[in-house]
């Protein structure tokens, strides 16, 4: 394996660790807020803030390791994604930044708020509409480049595309399910059957819209760049894995039992779609201006980054094994008895 | 749009908004885990539940300032790349590395983070406890020496070549530990913890000054001032090397905040003052041969001037009056601290008077100005270089023509989350008062 298949298969893995811990959050927030309106908060408030209380710090962190990590990796996305991103960008760090503070003054501060609880509700759906710009623009055809070098993102071309809406239904469902399911799992664990009839309306609600979202996706994909859907094509029996994982989640979430099993398939289910995505846009980073080959950075920073790497792995997979089982597999916490 | 459209300079402004704001709760972020671990360890060894409350209740308030903290340094994290992604391409090929390193310590922290505050009642040994909050304490100062040595390197670009404006022969290690390196990460870490201690103190102090005489506002002043006094002698001491080591690899950003411009030896330090459009000095005070003892440990040492450089390279003449507040702030902090502990120490003294104490309340808000004050200097006396002497800034800007509408949205943000930051921590505190919370954990409460 080359270092720059190395480095962007290192990096996907990060943002695929978003993906799924960052769901569960903006889920949390959307059910959360709406089961306030519903007056239903009574039933899963507290499992929400069980679960996401230690850990929404943490959250944070695996997006900020993934856009570092990419600048250092892959120096040149930082002049063509940060040319092009700056509002979307922008609007992705204020909107992180309401939520990720509000949460903070709403569970620690000194009393609830529901202005509070609707900022982080409303936020959990946006930040991911906004984030997919990056997923979206990565296609080509949403940014041009001047004669003197200057990147500009080609906002009617974005708003006005069928792909990039369809991108951003998908992510906002998928994380409505991705959320619900492992939430389904918590509540189960806590042994809270109320919630847990609750959190699995939700994620069966929200199974066929995600799936279905995930395959207009697919067919909007082929038309906007055939070159990547063929190279999707070519790894067909992932996304089949995926499916079949999918059928999986719901199958057992349906009948409400082994739910850790539910959220490892769900977790399978994104994973094969999302690295088959990613392995098919490669070799291009930004389609077709840039690949991993063109904008890698020099051999000795990738050494050091890939020592950096596996160092600091050392150090967070026995922290996060900590934090997981102080908090996470641990019966009474869950329970809410400690 | 809004605003004439000059992307570099407008850039320049959202950073310094977002630098600004977040070093307030970045200089918080990594000195208050290191007071809360001191209050937790005497708490244990003394076995004085009264530090045990303090370590206790300055981590509820903290918790709020560092979700300000992750917030915003998300944001400078990504605002890097969108204002400056000439720079960020250059710079991701020579210090991805401690940029890669700072997150990990990050990592660290909040996984730790979220552990200590979740599990106060949980072990039944206090250690176990103590234990956990050491992490924080190394996560949050590895953060900050990391990416430090991005600033650093920023100052005293080394460990690469360039050739035909292409970065080669990178070494990470050699750019990341770089002459600049070992002054300004000890200042930065050393005067987080002295804010710390000062803004600490400052809300003892206020308790006190307003009646209440509980022993636990005491033992908070009194720890807060003795660490207080150490940490500023140690910041005075790590100064007077940054002045050594600017008379050695910058001269021009010495020269522009002492408004040095003949190069000579015995050269006088200048306090205060004004200064005209034709460079004359005037009400300043003059002190001989302090430059050059400051430069060089001796008044031979001769001091290059600011006449020497090019003068469309220099930095602004402006950062003097930054230098002189954050060295005049560091010497009142120290003194006010010092007498502290002295007056403490002599038997019969009173060292809770109120001018003493209003002196300490003082210090808090001013050594938040000291730190904005600080870098102000650090970073416009790198003018017009983005990296120094081989990057200017007006070369690594985004070409936007939309900085301006994201300047007025983030200085919108920032100051939503400044007023409701500050009003959640009153209310916190407000509601429940240590006499409360000391009654209802069953700490005895008495006053001396």
């Amino acid at each position: 394996m080359t270092y720059e298949v190395l480095g962007i298969t290192v990096l996907w893995l990060f943002l695929y660790g978003y993906l799924i811990v960052a769901s569960i959050d903006f889920g949390a927030g959307f059910f959360s807020y709406y089961s306030k309106r519903t007056n239903k908060n009574h039933l899963i408030d507290s499992i929400i803030q069980r679960y996401l209380s230690p850990v929404w710090e943490v959250t944070n962190v695996f997006l900020v390791f993934f856009f570092i990590g990419i600048v250092g990796f892959f120096p040149d996305t930082a002049f063509y994604y940060g040319s092009a991103l700056l509002i979307p960008g922008s609007v992705a760090i204020i909107l992180l930044a309401i939520r990720g503070s509000y949460y903070a003054f709403n569970t620690y501060g000194a009393e609830e708020s529901s202005f509070y609880s609707f900022l982080y509700g409303a936020t959990g759906l946006l930040i991911p509409a906004s984030l997919t710009t990056v997923l979206t623009i990565s296609e080509g055809g949403y940014i041009s480049i001047a004669d003197n070098g200057d990147v500009s993102l080609l906002y009617g071309e974005l708003f006005t595309s069928g792909y990039s809406w369809g991108v951003v239904i998908l992510a906002v469902v998928s994380v409505l399910f991705i959320s619900a399911v492992f939430l389904t799992y918590y509540a189960d664990r806590a042994k809270d059957k109320n919630a847990l009839a609750l959190l699995r309306k939700y994620a069966l609600t929200w199974a066929a819209p995600s799936i279905l979202m995930g395959i207009i996706v697919f067919v909007l994909l082929g038309e906007r760049n055939p070159e990547h859907f063929s190279g999707m094509m070519d790894l067909w029996w992932m996304f089949a894995v995926s499916f079949a994982a999918f059928l999986g989640t719901v199958y057992f979430i349906w009948k409400q039992k082994r739910l850790g099993l539910a959220v490892i398939l769900m977790m399978v289910q994104y994973f094969a779609a999302f690295f088959a995505y990613g392995a098919s846009h490669l070799p291009y980073l930004l389609y077709p201006h840039l690949t991993i080959y063109d904008g890698f950075t020099n051999e000795s920073m990738a050494i050091a980054l890939v020592t950096a790497f596996i160092a600091g792995l050392l150090l967070l997979i026995p922290s996060l094994y900590l934090l997981m089982r102080l908090f996470l597999f641990d019966a009474d916490y869950v329970e809410g008895r400690r | 749009m809004f605003f004439d459209q000059d992307p570099v300079l407008l850039s320049r402004i959202l950073t310094y908004l977002t630098l600004g704001f977040h070093a307030i709760f970045a200089t918080i972020g990594v000195g208050i885990p290191m007071m809360i671990a001191i209050a937790e360890w005497m708490g244990m060894k003394r076995n004085d539940p009264h530090y045990t409350l303090l370590a206790r209740r300055w981590a509820r308030g903290f918790v709020i300032t560092v979700a300000i903290g992750v917030v915003t340094g998300t944001a400078i994290g990504l605002q890097l790349s969108l204002l400056w992604p000439n720079f960020m391409q250059a710079a991701g090929h020579t210090i991805g590395l401690p940029m890669f390193m700072e997150t990990f310590a990050f990592f660290f922290e909040a996984i730790f983070l979220g552990i200590y505050l979740y599990t106060f009642d949980r072990f039944k040994s206090k250690m176990k406890h103590f234990l956990l909050v050491i992490p924080v304490v190394l996560g949050a100062t590895a953060s900050a020496f990391f990416i430090t040595t991005v600033n650093a390197f920023m100052n005293m670009p080394q460990g690469f070549e360039m050739v035909n404006g292409v970065v080669t022969s990178v070494n990470p290690l050699e750019a990341m530990f770089n002459p600049a390196t070992p002054t300004k990460v000890s200042h930065v870490i050393i005067t987080c913890y002295l804010t710390a201690a000062f803004v600490l103190g400052a809300i003892a102090a206020t308790k006190i000054l307003s009646g209440n005489k509980s022993v636990y506002h005491k033992k908070a002043l009194h720890m807060t001032m003795i660490t207080g006094a150490v940490f500023a002698v140690a910041t005075a001491v790590i100064g007077d090397f940054s002045g050594k080591y600017l008379h050695e690899y910058q001269p021009e950003k010495l020269a522009a905040a002492e408004w040095h411009f003949e190069t000579e030896s015995e050269a006088p330090l200048i306090l205060g003052g004004i200064i005209n459009d034709e460079n004359e000095v005037s009400y300043a005070l003059e002190i001989p041969y302090a430059l050059s003892i400051l430069a060089g440990f001796s008044p031979d040492t001769e001091v290059t001037g600011l006449n020497e450089f090019d003068p469309d390279l220099i930095p602004p003449l402006w950062v003097h009056y930054f230098f002189d507040s954050m060295v005049f702030i560091g010497m009142y902090l120290a003194s006010v601290s010092m007498l502290f502990v002295f007056m403490n120490w002599k038997k019969n003294w009173n060292a809770f008077n109120k001018p003493l104490l209003m002196m300490v309340v003082a210090g808090g808000p001013l050594s938040i100005l000291a730190i904005e004050a600080g870098w102000i200097f650090a970073e416009v006396g790198r003018q017009p270089w983005i990296l120094n002497g081989i990057m200017q800034t007006s070369e690594a800007a985004t070409s936007s023509d939309h900085v301006g509408l994201m300047l007025l949205l983030f200085a919108a943000l920032y100051t939503v989350l400044g007023v409701t930051c500050v009003t959640v921590l009153r209310k916190m505190f407000k509601r429940n008062p240590v006499q409360k919370e000391m009654h209802k954990r069953g700490i005895e409460n008495y006053e001396v």
